[in-house]
């Protein structure tokens, strides 16, 4: 071993991908934005605002909307993927190889599961239960304040192993999953698979910790009278979506953890000789992995069920079934991993049994889908943005459900399995389901977080895009899987195909229309939010959030209501609830610590030491990121309280707003 | 045997397919419409299940746009109906749960059947919808292997093997015994029936049969690394008089698939050339899924039985020789074959001839052609 | 469950006296739910090791290589850190700072004795050759019984961490609070080790 190696592991000077031009014209874009952020944010002296208020704050808003932040910009990136895969496959016909070789293309195919999974859809569900659940429930925090800002930076650090891989050595190419032995050393010696494996690692204890922080919130901060059955559905199904996360990230864990010492340390777990065993990973993986896309979707369906009650101007019908509904398919989720590899020839009662099962999540979906329906029913619907995503959802996610109960029938799946269905189905659940739920959700919330509304213009504008966009990218991978066209394909022989893949590549310039007119919307919306703003309650909204001002004060409520229905600010108004104007009193706070990100930094170098093989840093960063938990736990001041007078300016502020209003 | 549900339905339904399809005439809709009876199954049994969702689907979506639009706040007609506290209806609850739990009863009962029915483990009792057959009649055995980035198929009982092209006889069972040499991949023939995994050391099977003459693809359906997009191979399935002129013409090949050209076909490669062999060594295949094609390597068959021994003695943790299988590198092409401009290394010793005599052959070339 | 209720007396919608949670409300729920996914980690493991754990790719089987004896010593060491550390937590409950050290510091020696015995075991089977390595059962084996002495060894850096606490600021309730999560931690690693003891030594040497 030279010293080189020594000190720089096998990260070396051609590491650096100087042969791809895009991906250097990328990273000198990437390092051109980056040095001007950083001069503006220097110029306008903003960091040590940005370290203050929001790095170092355990304010649960505050880390939710970072959330969100974060997964913003990993959706650009891996929409930016998605694009690439599109553009390919529609040019790589007649001989061509298209523009991106197998080492390029098949990383881009990974990128994309990986981030838009791990790095954008959790983000943005993190950050949205973040930011609303304590709301909902009357609370001031969560419960681990602190926890939840290290939890967030792991997320991020996990983020920042992604990016780096763009720039620094490469990305797996192996799929989303990472199926061993593909991806074992034998078979992906370079880097690619250890940026995978440390950035899910990274940011999987993240997710498991904010998970743990939120049941824990739900369970003991619930505002007085809040039984359960009083709770808002969407702080249900966000407690049932982090229960999922508690008992189903350990795992993935726990499975990286056995083919990271496959990969390092030379163990037998998925490897084909000495008696390895790859359909063991196959199996731990989507025992994790189906969990998962509940965890997705579950706070959405609270975000729909609030957004349809509120909209609607009603009580959600079926308040309990809801509730019920959701904890089933909680429970029901992990029960049917196998419908993943139906193809891998188990016998035809165990298929039958996790085919049989997979339908039955079918019922209490379908059961959510009607209690939407007759909250609706009898209502007075104002068509605002948030309600139109929910609709489009309900009519999208219609079709992607019974799509995937075709795919549970396993002789079905045995001809629909990786094709390009499959691929339309699940995007069809997710964009359908999970995206528009939070953009409904965004533009639903968006106003309670900043004080303003979102422009409407561009906001219907993004939404049609993304309607024609979605149906023109996805209908023809659909119909090329029932001509038996797979997936993760690089180049074509069939000349007949070329046109459905030109089309799916327009609808995705569509979507890409629609993405851009959002971040038009929010510009737009930034700029003249003089004339957007609102008071604390703009949609005649329903439950707790809506009972404080927009954006709220950093203590959330000036008193804690008490609760007697699950619509309670329904309930506050409609009983002509009065805001106490007097008898303010100090209030207790956490205070903020800088200890979440030097943690989370250790633990991302250690990782990135540990991809390149720099064991020297590995094994620093990693006594310094326990040593400095140690130290961490020696302050046993992470309290302050907010002084009444303080409290009393805020308030009074928001009476003379309320007056001026009136 | 008929269809468990009514056969009526689904006579119904199969003359609707082509017609749903017409439309996109000019494209081939390969699993709406294939010719195997496997395959022509699975795909009634899509267009079934289809049909049964959209029985609730269709009144949903309706429901959906209808209250949407009736219910908007605009639509004056409607305010005497608001009502603000309207949460709940046994009656209606009644029906949003039963309503979906018929229609998951009547698929859950054709899932638990059809899955039985069409086991790719359970060997065939019909030729087609019209020919029952005895399930103890021997089929034939077409033995798969996916190698990086190639079929091979051995066909054990005519003593033939041949890359990237695979014929069947029509109206014959077929029996396939699937492996891969080092990663997973999934062996699929839209034409026949519904893919299945080929996993290194692991057997897996399918049972099929091939109703009508016809040329087609076959390809792995799971991603296995950088040369997965060119991993198709030729299908055809021709008449028996056919089939034999096409077994005659694979048996003049003069290469032989011994082990050496084994482990040479072995090595990755891409777009590998059609290529037959005689294939006389019927242990091959065997010694394949055991992961010991390699003279040397110690078989998984005999430390199986190790293993139900419960160990080989303390003395045996040093002995490592012949257990090695996966080897650093495995996946890299090796760039001296590459250089030479062949696509399959031929460098094992006897075989410098070239992997396969039969490369500018008329059966060669055109099952290339069917390449899509 | 609709608010027919508007019609009778006006409701309270805050309290007199502002509700007020005391400092660590959440912990020992939010440590419990934390071992509950570490548990969820070992039966990872556990499942594991039942699935791969009769592959010995011709190499040595458990009754070839466990010395139950030595694994009993072992085990008698953790179960007396576990009843020593209970010690600790009484002499706590009392508020006997000197007397809680002391027992911690004892759980602390068995603790040590029952690492140092692990890491002879394992340095003594990667002698042999019968390392992680050699075969997927000693895969799974190392990874599950490392696992577990992994968390001994933080547990251990956690209780030395807590006696210099204890040392500088008493037994406060925040430090009490620690001692309580530690207490749950070490005992839940004696849970898991009796798994261990059982499922991997006893039934591999007895089967």
């Amino acid at each position: 071993m030279t010293t080189a190696q020594m000190i720089f592991g096998r990260l070396t000077w051609d590491s650096f991908p100087w042969h791809e031009p895009i991906v250097v014209a990328t990273f000198c874009a990437v390092v051109l934005g980056g040095a001007a952020l950083a001069a503006a944010l220097t110029y306008f002296k903003l960091w040590g605002y940005l370290w203050k208020e929001w790095f170092t704050s355990v304010d649960h808003k505050k880390i939710g909307i970072m959330y969100m932040v974060l997964g913003l910009i990993m959706f650009l990136r891996g929409f930016a993927d998605a694009i690439m895969m599109r553009l390919q496959q529609a040019l790589a016909f007649n001989g061509s190889e298209g523009y991106l070789n197998a080492h390029h293309y098949d990383q881009v195919f990974t990128a994309h599961g990986v981030i838009m999974i791990f790095f954008v859809a959790m983000p943005f569900i993190t950050g949205l239960m973040n930011y609303i659940v304590p709301l909902q429930i009357g609370a001031r925090d969560v419960s681990f304040p602190f926890l939840n800002n290290f939890s967030f930076w792991m997320t991020t650090g996990g983020a920042v192993l992604v990016m780096a891989s763009l720039f620094l050595g490469e990305f797996a190419q192996t799929g989303w999953l990472a199926y061993p032995p593909l991806s074992g050393i034998d078979y992906s010696p370079a880097t690619g698979v250890d940026y995978y494996i440390w950035a899910l690692q990274v940011a999987g204890v993240g997710t498991t910790l904010s998970g743990i922080n939120l049941i824990a919130t739900i369970v003991k901060m619930r505002a007085p009278g809040m039984s359960l059955m009083k709770m808002p559905v969407f702080t249900w199904t966000s407690l049932c979506a982090n229960v999922l996360i508690v008992a189903s990230f350990p795992i993935l864990t726990a499975t990286l953890v056995l083919l990271s010492l496959d990969r390092y340390a030379g163990t037998n777990f998925f490897t084909n000789d000495f008696g390895g065993n790859p359909m063991m990973y196959v199996n731990l993986i989507w025992i994790w992995g189906h969990p998962e896309v509940y965890i997705l979707i579950l706070p959405l369906f609270g975000v729909f069920s609030e957004v349809t009650s509120t909209f609607s101007g009603k009580r959600l019908f079926g308040y309990t079934s809801m509730v019920y509904a959701t904890c089933t398919i909680m429970v029901l989720s992990y029960l049917v991993w196998l419908h993943h590899f139906f193809t891998m020839g188990s016998g035809a009662s165990v298929n039958s049994f996790f085919g049989i099962t997979t339908m039955i999540i079918s019922i209490p979906t379908g059961a959510k889908l009607f209690n939407w329906l007759f909250t609706m029913y009898r209502g007075r619907i104002r068509f605002e943005l948030p309600m139109m995503w929910t609709v489009a959802f309900m009519l999208t996610f219609t079709i992607g459900g019974m799509t995937g109960v075709m795919l549970a029938v396993p002789p079905a799946d045995f001809v629909l399995h990786n094709s390009l269905f499959l691929i339309a189905h699940f995007h069809n659940v997710i964009i359908g389901g999970v995206l528009f739920g939070l953009f409904a959700a965004i533009n639903y919330w968006w106003p309670k977080a900043f004080g303003f509304k979102l422009n409407v213009f561009w906001g219907k504008v993004s939404f049609w895009c993304w309607q024609v966009g979605f149906w023109m990218a996805f209908t023809p991978l659909y119909i090329m899987g029932l001509m038996g066209v797979t997936r993760r394909m690089r180049v074509f022989d069939d000349p007949s195909l070329q046109i459905w893949f030109v089309i799916a590549a327009i609808g995705a310039a569509i979507v890409a229309a629609g993405i851009g007119a959002m971040l038009v919307q929010f510009a737009v919306s930034i700029w003249k939010r003089d004339e957007l703003k609102v008071e604390g309650d703009p949609w005649d909204g329903r439950t707790l959030e809506w009972a404080t001002s927009s954006p709220p004060p950093e203590y959330n409520f000036a008193f804690t209501p008490v609760v007697y229905d699950a619509d309670s600010w329904a309930d506050m108004k409609k009983n002509g609830y009065q805001r106490p104007l007097t008898g303010y009193q100090p209030i207790h706070m956490p205070s903020s610590t800088g200890s979440g990100v030097i943690l989370a930094a250790l633990a991302t170098l250690c990782g990135f030491a540990l991809i390149w093989y720099i064991w020297w840093l590995a094994g620093l960063s990693f006594i310094g990121m326990i040593g400095y938990a140690i130290f961490h736990t020696f302050n046993y001041k992470r309290d302050f309280y907010i002084p009444v007078e303080d409290v009393t300016r805020t308030e009074e502020e928001r009476t003379r707003i309320l007056a001026a209003g009136v | 045997m008929s269809h468990p549900l009514s056969p009526n339905w689904i006579r119904l339904l199969r003359w609707s397919a082509p017609i749903l399809a017409a439309p996109l005439a000019g494209c081939n809709w390969v699993v709406m419409n294939p010719s195997g009876d496997i395959a022509v199954q699975q795909r009634d049994l899509i267009l079934i299940s289809t049909a049964l969702m959209l029985l609730i689907v269709i009144p949903v979506m309706v429901l959906i746009v209808w209250f949407a639009w009736r219910y908007r706040a605009a639509n004056k007609a409607v305010e005497k109906d608001y009502d603000p506290d309207w949460d709940h209806s046994t009656k209606l609850e009644l029906l949003i749960w039963s309503a979906p739990l018929l229609i998951i009863i009547c698929l859950g009962a054709l899932t638990w059947v059809s899955t039985h029915k069409l086991d790719p483990y359970r060997p065939l009792d019909r030729i087609d919808a019209k020919t029952a057959i005895d399930p103890k009649v021997k089929p034939l055995t077409v033995q798969v292997v996916a190698l990086d980035w190639k079929w091979l198929f051995i066909y054990p009982d005519l003593g033939i093997a041949t890359v990237n092209e695979m014929a069947l006889p029509t109206n014959v069972p077929v029996r396939f015994d699937i492996t891969a040499s080092t990663v997973m991949n999934s062996f699929y023939v839209p034409e026949l029936a519904g893919q299945i995994y080929a996993m290194p050391g692991m057997k897996t099977q399918l049972h099929a049969v091939a109703n009508k003459p016809v040329t087609g693809t076959g390809f792995s359906a799971n991603y296995s690394g950088a040369g997965f997009t060119h991993m198709r191979f030729g299908y055809k399935a021709l008449d028996q008089a056919g089939f034999d002129a096409w077994v005659a013409k694979v048996k003049a090949s003069s290469a032989k698939l011994d082990r050496n050209m084994y482990l040479s076909l072995a090595k990755p490669s891409e777009k590998a050339p059609v290529a037959y062999f005689d294939a006389s060594d019927t242990k091959l295949f065997d010694a394949i899924v055991n992961l010991c094609p390699k003279p040397g390597q110690r078989c998984m068959g005999e430390l199986m039985h190790i293993n139900q021994m419960g160990g080989a003695g303390k003395e045996s943790a040093k002995e490592t020789n012949g257990l090695q299988y996966d080897f650093p590198n495995s996946h890299v092409i090796d760039q001296e074959d590459r250089n030479k401009g062949q696509e399959t290394a031929p460098d094992a010793p006897g075989a410098d001839k070239a992997p396969a005599a039969d490369q500018s052959s008329h059966s060669g070339a055109d099952a290339h052609a069917q390449h899509r | 469950m609709s608010s027919a209720t508007a019609t009778t007396e006006p409701r309270a919608y805050h309290l007199p006296e502002e509700p007020h949670l005391h400092e660590g409300h959440s912990t020992m729920l939010g440590f419990w739910m934390y071992l509950m996914s570490d548990c969820l980690i070992f039966a990872i493991l556990f499942a594991t090791y039942a699935v791969l754990g009769g592959n010995f790719a011709g190499g040595p089987g458990p009754k070839d290589l466990f010395d139950l004896p030595l694994i009993a010593l072992n085990t008698a060491m953790l179960l007396f850190s576990s009843i020593t550390y209970g010690f600790a937590m009484l002499a706590m409950e009392k508020n006997k700072v000197s007397a809680t050290q002391g027992w911690l510091f004892v759980t602390l020696l068995f603790g040590g004795a029952f690492l140092f015995i692990e890491l002879y075991e394992f340095s003594h089977l990667i002698h042999e050759g019968a390392g992680p390595w050699r075969s997927a059962f000693l895969s799974a084996f190392f990874t599950l019984v490392g696992t577990h002495g992994l968390h001994v060894t933080f547990g251990s850096i956690w209780l030395i961490t807590l006696m210099v606490q204890v040392a500088k600021k008493g037994l406060i309730p925040a430090n009490k609070r620690r001692l309580m999560c530690l207490s749950l931690f070490w005992h839940f690693l004696d849970v898991i080790w009796i798994g261990v003891f059982t499922f991997v030594y006893l039934m591999g040497v007895l089967r």
